[in-house]
């Protein structure tokens, strides 16, 4: 039988804040644990939470990023919780009113078209402490609890392992554009609850499904829906039945199994949060986000194709990360030609930053600089193999092209006369190659050229020597 | 009538809400307050009669909104006073029962 897969996604993401959702407690990662903690992230009895505007305010802006209705009037909820990490019992989130409704992200699929994936809302809520379990017991640290949390519903409109990972990969660009969350996965900052089911193609009403929780890696979302895909379908082959439960991925052994949660764990009573006021957001405020908001991801890359004449992969390698896309910007405001700064960031600058695991601020190479070596080689002062030389210091220490190109004697060598006397010592001495020219081997011309590049020390102007050789070998 | 039909008849299950909150009570006790919460409903349920067609649903009884702070940290519990409230610790975590999720 053939079966479609449909598939959700409930993505919790970190907000970037300086304190917690409802006290002033410093958010931090890997700090000693119980450090950063107060009576309202312990829940203590009596304790007061107090909204941190700034977390709404990451909030709407996520929302306006992803195309939301941002809620005119929105609430808290407590929602019933039964274990140590959240010691109150409840957890403070959004149930019917949340901030953000509605909303989409563009993903590109495998044969070229593009799939909007709706969102059905974005909620803000609290993060819970973190357990860490021995033998007997668990250990709770409550520095995580209390850390904004902002959960981003999708519509089941995904329908491969491969679209949600798309989609997580397309989402975690926009929300680092946004600048809401630094979305570091190994620091917890994105988690994901899946739920996934299938049903024989044709089929109207949706399979049952099963719901995979905490998964913190995209890899991991990605191995855990090719396998249910697969156990899902051998049961249904069989003619057994899904049962609708939660499952836990297991990524060492590469397998899901029922974690056994009670049929009624996901009655959470939910009621209004008595302890805080609603949140009410006129449109002025909304318009002022609005427009502070920076360019998004696949708006730049359409922009980068129109305005640079970029390839759209090439555009797309450099819109992936916001801070690459605005050295680019930056290196051809300085003058450097767009194409040649492209390359050079598409494959040296981005394999030195891969070499170094470093951003690209961290790099003593500046936009301007690149920019300015792009046009010593566009005018012919250098060429690529000096170019190389130079931004290989540019890259480590940094400094000015134009002084390095002196420094390091790199400068080309353009004029007639002295690469006529290269390219002639090269013919007379290569009377083999010579041979094998005019008998119609053109590679021959290669090495030859090779030989003038050698006995210019790497610095003869590639382009006139290639002229030159091919001027007199033809005669 | 029994519990469970009288559960039915007002729509309140003590025995299911008490097990939701964890809270483990004898079948006295279920009966017992299953009564006790029909009555205090039934009280409510008043409210019912009055005629609100065209009132506003209401989630909060004052009429202020945005009561926020601004995100700047503020000092809070010393790890040491922290621990204190911890009968059970390991590694300056608060140890509890084992957590099966």
């Amino acid at each position: 039988m053939v079966y479609e897969t449909t598939i959700g996604l409930e993505v919790h993401v970190q907000l970037k804040t300086r304190t917690k959702m409802f006290c002033g407690c410093a958010t931090g990662y890997g700090e000693a644990p119980n450090t950063l903690v107060c009576p309202v992230c312990l829940g203590y009895p009596g304790a007061m939470p107090v909204m941190n505007r700034e977390a709404i305010g990451l909030t709407v802006v996520s929302g306006l990023m992803l195309g939301c209705d941002i809620a005119h009037w929105s609430k808290f909820d407590r929602k019933s919780y039964f274990y140590p990490d959240m010691p109150k019992n409840y957890q403070i989130s959004q149930y019917d009113k949340p901030l953000c409704l509605g909303g989409g992200v563009k993903i590109d699929l495998e044969d070229g078209t593009e799939k909007t994936i709706g969102l059905t809302r974005i909620h803000l809520e609290e993060d819970v402490g973190k357990n860490t379990h021995f033998g007997a017991s668990s250990g709770v640290d409550f520095n995580r609890a209390g850390h904004p949390l902002m959960e981003i519903v999708t519509e089941p409109d995904l329908s491969s392992p491969e679209e949600a990972y798309a989609f997580l990969q397309a989402l975690k660009q926009i929300l680092l554009y946004a600048g809401v969350s630094d979305c570091n996965l190994e620091e917890g900052n994105m988690r994901c609850d899946v739920n996934v089911s299938m049903r024989p193609v044709g089929q109207q009403e949706l399979g049952t499904k099963a719901e995979l929780k905490n998964l913190n890696t995209f890899k991991g979302v990605f191995h855990a829906l090719q396998y249910e895909q697969e156990r899902q379908a051998a049961l249904l082959d069989r003619g057994e039945r899904v049962v609708q439960e939660t499952r836990r991925w297991d990524p060492d052994r590469g397998e899901t199994s029922s974690m056994r949660t009670k049929e009624d764990a996901h009655d959470y009573r939910y009621f209004p949060e008595p302890d805080l006021l609603p949140v009410v957001l006129e449109d002025a405020q909304i318009d002022a986000w609005r427009k502070a908001l920076p360019e998004a991801p696949r708006e730049r890359r359409a922009r980068f194709v129109q305005t640079y004449g970029l390839p759209a992969y090439d555009a797309g390698v450099l819109v992936a990360e916001r801070e690459v896309a605005d050295f680019f910007e930056e290196a051809v405001r300085a003058g450097g030609n767009t194409k040649a700064v492209s390359n050079w960031i598409m494959t040296d600058v981005l394999r030195v930053l891969s070499e170094k695991g470093v951003g690209i601020l961290a790099l003593p190479l500046t936009a301007a600089s690149l920019g300015a070596l792009t046009k010593l080689v566009e005018d012919g002062a250098v060429n690529m193999t000096g170019a190389k030389e130079i931004f290989a210091v540019l890259a480590n220490k940094g400094g000015d092209p134009a002084r390095l190109l002196d420094e390091l004697g790199l400068a080309q060598v353009s004029d007639t006369g002295a690469l006529e006397k290269m390219v002639d010592e090269a013919i007379s001495a290569n009377p083999k190659s010579v041979a094998d020219y005019r008998n119609g081997k053109a590679a021959a011309a290669q090495y030859l050229m090779g030989q003038v590049m050698r006995l210019s020390r790497g610095k003869a102007n590639p382009p006139m020597v290639l002229e030159m050789l091919k001027q007199k070998l033809d005669q | 009538m029994g519990d469970a039909e009288q559960a039915k008849a007002s729509g309140l299950d003590v025995a299911y809400v008490a097990h939701l909150a964890r809270l483990h009570l004898r079948d006295d006790e279920i009966a017992l307050f299953q009564g006790q919460m029909e009555q205090i409903v039934h009280y409510v349920e008043q409210i019912g009669k009055l005629d609100v067609d065209g009132v506003a649903p209401l989630s909060h009884t004052v009429s202020v909104s945005n009561v926020w702070r601004e995100d700047e940290p503020r000092p809070g519990i010393d790890h040491g006073k922290v621990m204190d409230n911890a009968p059970e610790q390991r590694d300056g975590l608060i140890a509890v029962p084992k957590i099966v999720e």
